[in-house]
């Protein structure tokens, strides 16, 4: 099969295992055959002086515009953003045109993500057609693959409703995902409520729209014991509520994405829309304690929440420009740099992108163990560069990272064996 | 007009926000407003400030005062004043504030005055566009002219604004009037005071230098100036107050309220007034109190010193870059 390839002198770290060590890391056969300070040198070396090895990073929520809406994203692109940022498998957003709402349909985006240099994994749609009533077959989806379920960022607003899928789907032992956030509250604005906003003269809604619905999925989770993930946290008083469902021992689970752990809404400055996302941005006080929250275990996973957009839908009035940025590429090094600054761990946030999401999603990835297949990140963590959008690999290049500075930056990417990056 | 800034002189590009502006600045455009305030002046006088120099007006919300105030200021500048109709022009086909942007640049307009719902949207154009931008307000978040203008008239009524007492009364949420006058104010000094209910005050509005009052008794207090704001029921979703009835019974401006200021205090009102809504007429109509009619007048003067000041600035950097 593949050649022989071993990662030499390079640090290797592995969050579920906590090693943390300096050895040799050989690849045989596209798994890995060996790792550790004895491990023999074999075939092409790479040098590792300096570097890491991680586990290849699990991004567990990437938008594409595949099917329906190429000309922001397909899986190919996204494949090749995601390599580029140590990514080697993503979960693909149902929220396409059509909506991934039927086995059929689950079952043709996975071939389409066939023979990519990247695993492609399909959440399948919670309701029909993401009208947030109908049910979809959960059960027949997930045998075609879907390994989660999810309403995009439009929440399941009416409480019976999330009680009936909760329930059903736990049957299944299915994941569900619902957006952290009261549409009561929230519809119409497009900012977080604060000071800053009201000067900028935004609409904006309080960060306890997302509480109120994390209290409510927290109680239909234990109400229905169905598996929920509250997507996309980003305020400081909703983590509370999590360490609360988890003390109580429900499967509770809850994601972060990188933009909330780097930027805040100051970043948003003269109405830069590059900056509008979904959830809005917060304060300083909410970022600091996300990254508290993702240190200590209580947020388990990390993602990029990857939302191409043809800069069309960002030129425009603040309020009207679409919400939602670009981060496969960007994901590690924006993380690597909050670690430069010391205020977030490497092994909990690498435990955030590797083994934590393989073992919500049940696929057998996300460590460094001999056997394993050879999914891994090689990383220089303190190389510092700008970043430019215009070399972004992603067919949409709206970044609000874009003229930033970061340390920390991705060297290989290596899936099953076979080197498929290299900066 | 006072020449004791002259060493600073005026180097805006633009009028966005009055936090474009420093101190310099805004004492610069008030002393040439209160030089055109002068009829003799804005009516007889130079009509070579802006001559061959072209001012579109660009109003994506409809407007009467503020529009005619700005078509009258670049006319008895010497400009060429074209207002775009925009409600049937192809913004209403879908064509992007971008798109429009490029067409008018095309046009090379040398001042650009723009209303627009969305905050920041002015910002955005200036960004595309050769000319000066001018903010005629923008969604919630600020217009400038309208606060400079305020102040002139506070100034030519009371003299100096530092240490003045001021109430902005009625709906602060939705207004950009009061975002602009509490940022302008505070510059010259005033002591601001917010009064409106809870419903009609932003989040976290006392971190604005500003002190916030649910109570027009208690807000009134020892204030000179008593500034009112429309109830804007247009960009009201939902409950934010019950009924004008009750609107007006707590928080509409009657003589019997105004009594709780200062003896003597003056009472301000952008326009357009919801009489009987946030100010009773007989208190807008009192000449004694109301200096809502000098507000208009100081407008066309203020602009024109507006206009004026950019126009000079243009031609400042015209000057160094040859």
């Amino acid at each position: 099969m593949t050649e022989t390839l071993t990662l030499a002198d390079i640090r290797i770290l592995d969050p579920e295992s906590g090693t943390d060590e300096i050895g040799h890391l050989r690849i045989e056969n596209g798994q890995i055959a060996e790792f550790g300070a004895n491990c023999a040198v074999e075939g092409t070396v790479i040098e590792g002086e300096g570097l890491c090895a991680a586990p290849g990073l699990i991004d567990m929520r990437v938008t594409t515009g595949e099917p329906g809406r190429e000309n922001r994203e397909t899986f190919a692109t996204a494949a090749k953003a995601a390599s580029a940022g140590g990514v080697t498998s993503i979960v693909v957003m149902p929220g396409t045109n059509p909506v991934l709402d039927d086995m059929a349909l689950i079952d043709y985006a996975g071939r389409r993500g066939e023979g990519l240099p990247v695993d492609i994994l399909v959440a399948g749609a919670l309701t029909k057609g993401m009208d947030g009533e109908t049910m979809t077959e959960i059960g027949l989806m997930q045998q075609a693959g879907a390994v989660m379920f999810a309403s995009g960022k439009n929440p399941i607003r009416d409480a019976q409703i999330m009680r009936r899928l909760l329930s059903y789907s736990a049957s299944f032992n299915a994941l569900v995902s619902n957006h952290c956030m009261t549409p009561d509250l929230s519809d119409g604005t497009v900012a977080h409520e604060s000071d800053f906003s009201a000067r900028l003269g935004l609409t904006s809604a309080p960060a306890v729209s997302e509480r109120m619905m994390a209290e409510r999925d927290v109680a239909l989770a234990e109400l229905t014991g169905g598996r929920i993930l509250l997507d996309l946290i980003s305020s400081e008083e909703v983590i509370p509520v999590i360490r609360r469902a988890k003390a109580k021992e429900l499967d509770v689970s809850a994601s972060v994405s990188i933009n909330h752990l780097a930027l805040n809404e100051l970043d948003i400055g003269d109405y830069r829309t590059f900056a509008k996302l979904e959830p809005p941005l917060r304060e300083e006080r909410d970022r600091q304690a996300l990254l508290a929250a993702v240190n200590d275990g209580t947020i388990d996973v990390i993602v990029s929440d990857h939302d191409p957009r043809p800069a069309g839908e960002k030129r425009l009035p603040y309020a009207e420009a679409s919400p939602g940025a670009v981060g496969l590429e960007l994901l590690l090094a924006a993380g690597l740099s909050q670690i430069a600054d010391g205020v977030l761990e490497i092994m909990p946030f690498l435990a955030a992108l590797t083994c934590n999401p393989a073992d919500l999603l049940g696929v057998a990835a996300g460590r460094i163990k001999t056997g394993a297949a050879a999914d891994l990140v090689v990383f220089d963590p303190e190389e510092p560069w700008v970043c430019d959008a215009e070399q972004l690999r992603s067919r949409s290049k709206n970044t609000p990272f874009d003229g930033r500075r970061l340390t920390g930056r991705v060297r290989h990417t290596i899936k099953n064996g076979v080197v498929v990056y290299s900066a | 007009m006072t020449h004791e800034f002259d060493a600073y002189p005026f180097e805006r590009e633009h009028c966005l926000s009055i936090s474009d502006f420093h101190r310099v600045d805004i004492e610069r455009l008030l002393d040439l407003g209160a030089h055109y305030l002068d009829l003799d002046e804005q009516k007889g006088g130079n009509r070579k400030v802006l001559h061959g120099k072209t001012l579109i007006n660009l109003f994506f919300e409809n407007s009467t005062r503020t529009e005619k105030s700005f078509e009258v200021a670049g006319k008895r500048l010497g400009a060429d004043v074209i207002s775009m109709q925009v409600a049937s022009s192809s913004v209403k086909k879908g064509e992007t504030l971008l798109d429009t942007a490029a067409t008018l640049n095309a046009m090379n307009p040398d001042l650009l005055v723009v209303r627009h719902g969305s905050s920041g949207a002015p910002a955005l154009l200036a960004q595309k566009v050769a000319c000066s931008v001018i903010n005629a307000g923008d969604g919630m978040h600020e217009h400038p002219t309208q606060a400079l203008l305020d102040a002139l008239t506070i100034r030519q009524a009371l003299g100096d604004i530092g240490g003045l007492q001021i109430a902005i009364c009625g709906d602060i949420l939705h207004s950009r009037v009061a975002r602009s006058n509490v940022q302008l104010l505070n510059l010259l000094g005033a002591n601001i005071r917010l009064i409106g209910p809870p419903t009609l005050i932003p989040t976290d509005a006392d971190r604005w230098g500003v002190e916030v009052f649910h109570d027009m008794e208690a807000g009134l207090k020892g204030c000179a100036v008593v500034m009112m704001l429309r109830l804007q029921l247009e960009r009201m979703k939902g409950a934010f107050v019950p009924s004008k009835r009750e609107y007006y019974h707590f928080h509409g401006l009657t003589r019997a309220k105004l009594a709780f200021a200062k003896p003597g205090a003056l009472v301000m009102h952008p326009g357009p007034m919801n009489r009987g809504v946030e100010i009773s007429s007989d208190v807008a109509d009192d000449p004694d109190i109301s200096l809502i009619t000098h507000q208009v007048g100081a407008g066309v003067a203020m602009r024109m010193a507006i206009l004026h000041a950019l126009s000079d600035s243009q031609e400042r950097r015209a000057g160094d870059a040859s």
